[in-house]
């Protein structure tokens, strides 16, 4: 048998893996909760102690999406009998459905600027960080070192002058200006990210293809982006996962018809009195596909958070 | 004889089948491919910063667009560097950024380590931790308001549960005295994974051989441990301590949900005391000198932690 200095003994080991699994544990905890919370009513919600064990409902998913109004016992009992499960648990609390809440036009808001701004980033960068990687660019380092320093500065300093920029221009509460304004933010990220993927990328590669007859802009699209799928869907992630995130922008530039759900959740308590199951149910929508992303992300997730300081 | 061949043959050839043949110069490409980004830049980025920098002489008000706007020369910056409420919040600002930096590289490293140890399923785990990171900041601020509610919330039951106190004689979120921790522990709870995986890629990148020359030499562990592991991450744990520092400088949506800066301005970060002077009481000038000093501390710091960082990687 092998003997190895460095390789951990089984009692190491053990020892480790259980104080991680712990740690994992209660940093799961609070996230498990919210999770739980969104299948409880209202009054489990709240009750002392903290209930681990319940019934689970739907109550709180069908308060996100409606708005509800109490109507007296006399017209509950003439209304003809509940079409769905949704408008059952409303009667129980004796109201009724008036309408669809918010929630769904925030949510889908997130998702056309989240997209959008991904799509315009990656577009834009993965052509910027091509000619960084491979043409000569007077001042290259000077401006990828810029383009990075600009985002040490608070959101909210730059949120003053964009925000009168755009009540003069009419961008404020528009999709397109916050698709552009996240573009903005994320595309240092971006070139910076895909330089780093396109340099590993061997030149050779381009450079038999250009001999080979090719232009250099189809060199670009046939040789070089394929080799950088991985890398440009993974930056693509990243800035989803930023846009997607961003909270000051959108508080205080969007208040209306573009308003994302960031600045929207925290409101839905408000609306309700103590409605924690439905500010639950809409945090779990809201965080599940940036978890997903981000177990599908985990082996290039270092390199992201860092700009690409660390590579693993 | 072949060469001049080639030279007639190019001169011959009309330009613009040149190009034909050829397609786009590199130079013409590489402006096409980086002009759009930069313009982009420049509006986003560049422009708006100009602008603060030239509302920061000013006494402008946002909400009173047809007022007279009057340069008033640094008497904005002369304001800020003699308020009160200013240097409470840079107070504010610096025990968050000290604390958040001391728990997240301590226990961060700890795990990293910990997980070094290579036992079955690390990756796994690992992946578990780190889930807290990537979501946004604002929702887990609002929800952990909800953890921290006395009596009904989970943190005040976990934390009575375990010292035996009354979950309901403590409040994490209104007390005076307990309210700049509560950001603490989220802002630990959220970005200690950021420090462990940085750390981790430094641990790993430390090759075998360098502890088994120091095992022939019969250097003890805990004696590797402080001339081998601790110098070699070193350089990853700094760049870790780097952009923890410059984000929670800057931290805004977290703490605004969890506590507002209340109770009173105990937990007044310099970002929120910005976002109240620039968008409740819109004094638009004095905010963006406040923004613009700011930048330059951020930047200043960042800068010459920067060289002390290049000076331990080159070590």
């Amino acid at each position: 048998m092998s003997y190895s200095v460095t390789e951990p003994t089984k009692r190491q080991k053990w020892f480790a893996g259980t104080l991680v699994i712990l740690y994992a544990i209660i940093t799961i905890l609070p996230l498990a909760w919210i999770m739980m919370t969104g299948f409880k009513t209202p009054p489990d919600s709240i009750s002392y102690p903290p209930k681990v064990y319940f019934e689970p409902s739907l109550e709180g998913y069908v308060n996100l999406f409606t708005t509800r109004t109490r109507v007296s016992q006399e017209t509950l009992e003439n209304l003809p009998p509940p079409q769905n499960f949704a408008e059952e648990i409303v009667r129980n609390r004796g109201m009724v459905i008036a309408g669809p809440s918010k929630f769904g036009q925030r949510f889908l808001n997130s998702v056309i600027i989240g997209f959008g701004s991904t799509f315009l980033s990656i577009f834009l960068g993965t052509l910027a960080a091509y000619a960084f990687s491979r043409f000569k660019i007077p001042l290259a380092d000077d401006l990828l070192f810029f383009i990075l320093s600009t985002r040490m500065m608070p959101p909210i300093a730059v949120a003053i002058p964009i925000f009168l920029m755009y009540r003069k221009l009419g961008l404020s509460d528009t999709h397109l200006g916050m698709i552009l304004l996240y573009t903005g933010v994320n595309i240092s990220l971006a070139v910076w990210l895909l330089k780093g993927f396109i340099d590993e990328i061997p030149r050779e590669y381009e450079e038999a293809a250009l001999i080979d007859g090719y232009t250099r802009f189809q060199a670009f699209y046939k040789i070089v982006l394929p080799q950088a799928a991985t890398g440009i869907a993974s930056t693509a992630i990243f800035c989803l996962i930023f846009a997607w995130n961003e909270y000051a922008f959108a508080v205080l530039l969007t208040s209306g018809t573009a308003q994302t759900a960031p600045p929207f959740i925290p409101t839905i308590i408000g609306v309700g009195g103590l409605d924690w199951p439905a500010v639950a149910a809409g945090a779990t929508i809201f965080l599940l596909p940036v978890m997903i992303f981000t177990i599908l992300l985990r082996k290039h997730l270092l390199r992201g958070i860092t700009f690409g300081a660390v590579r693993k | 004889m072949s060469d001049k061949t080639i030279n007639r043959v190019a001169k011959a050839t009309p330009r613009r089948l040149a190009r034909k043949v050829r397609g786009l110069s590199d130079r013409a490409i590489a402006w096409i491919f980086v002009g759009p980004t930069i313009f982009l830049l420049l509006a986003i980025n560049i422009f708006p910063l100009i602008w603060t920098i030239n509302l920061s002489f000013t006494n402008f008000k946002a909400n009173r667009i047809n007022r007279a706007v009057d340069y008033i020369g640094l008497r904005n910056y002369e304001r800020i560097l003699t308020d009160g409420d200013i240097w409470l919040s840079m107070q504010a600002t610096a025990h968050f950024l000290f604390w958040t930096i001391f728990f997240q590289v301590l226990i961060g490293f700890a795990l990293a380590w910990l997980i070094n140890r290579k036992f079955k399923g690390n990756d796994i785990w690992t992946t578990i931790i780190v889930l807290p990171m990537m979501l946004s900041p604002a929702v887990v601020g609002n929800f952990w308001t909800f953890l921290y509610q006395p009596q009904i919330g989970l943190f005040n039951y976990v934390v009575a549960f375990f010292t035996g106190a009354d979950p309901s004689s403590f409040e994490m979120l209104g007390s005076v005295d307990l309210a700049p921790w509560s950001i603490v522990i989220v802002d630990t709870w959220m970005w200690t994974p950021f420090v462990m995986l940085i750390c981790l890629a430094g641990l790993r990148s430390i090759p075998d051989y360098i502890y088994e020359a120091a095992e022939v030499d019969r250097a003890s562990k805990l004696r590797q441990f402080f001339t081998i592991t601790i110098p070699m991450v070193m350089p990853f744990l700094m760049l870790a301590v780097l952009f923890r520092g410059i984000e929670n400088f800057k931290m805004f949506d977290l703490v605004v949900q969890l506590t507002g800066g209340g109770p009173g301005s105990t937990t007044e970060l310099a970002s929120i005391n910005l976002k109240r002077e620039a968008f409740e009481k819109w004094r638009t000038g004095y905010s963006s000198a406040f923004a613009i000093i700011l930048f330059v501390t951020v930047f200043g710091l960042a800068s010459i932690y920067v060289k002390a960082l290049n000076k331990v990687k080159e070590r």
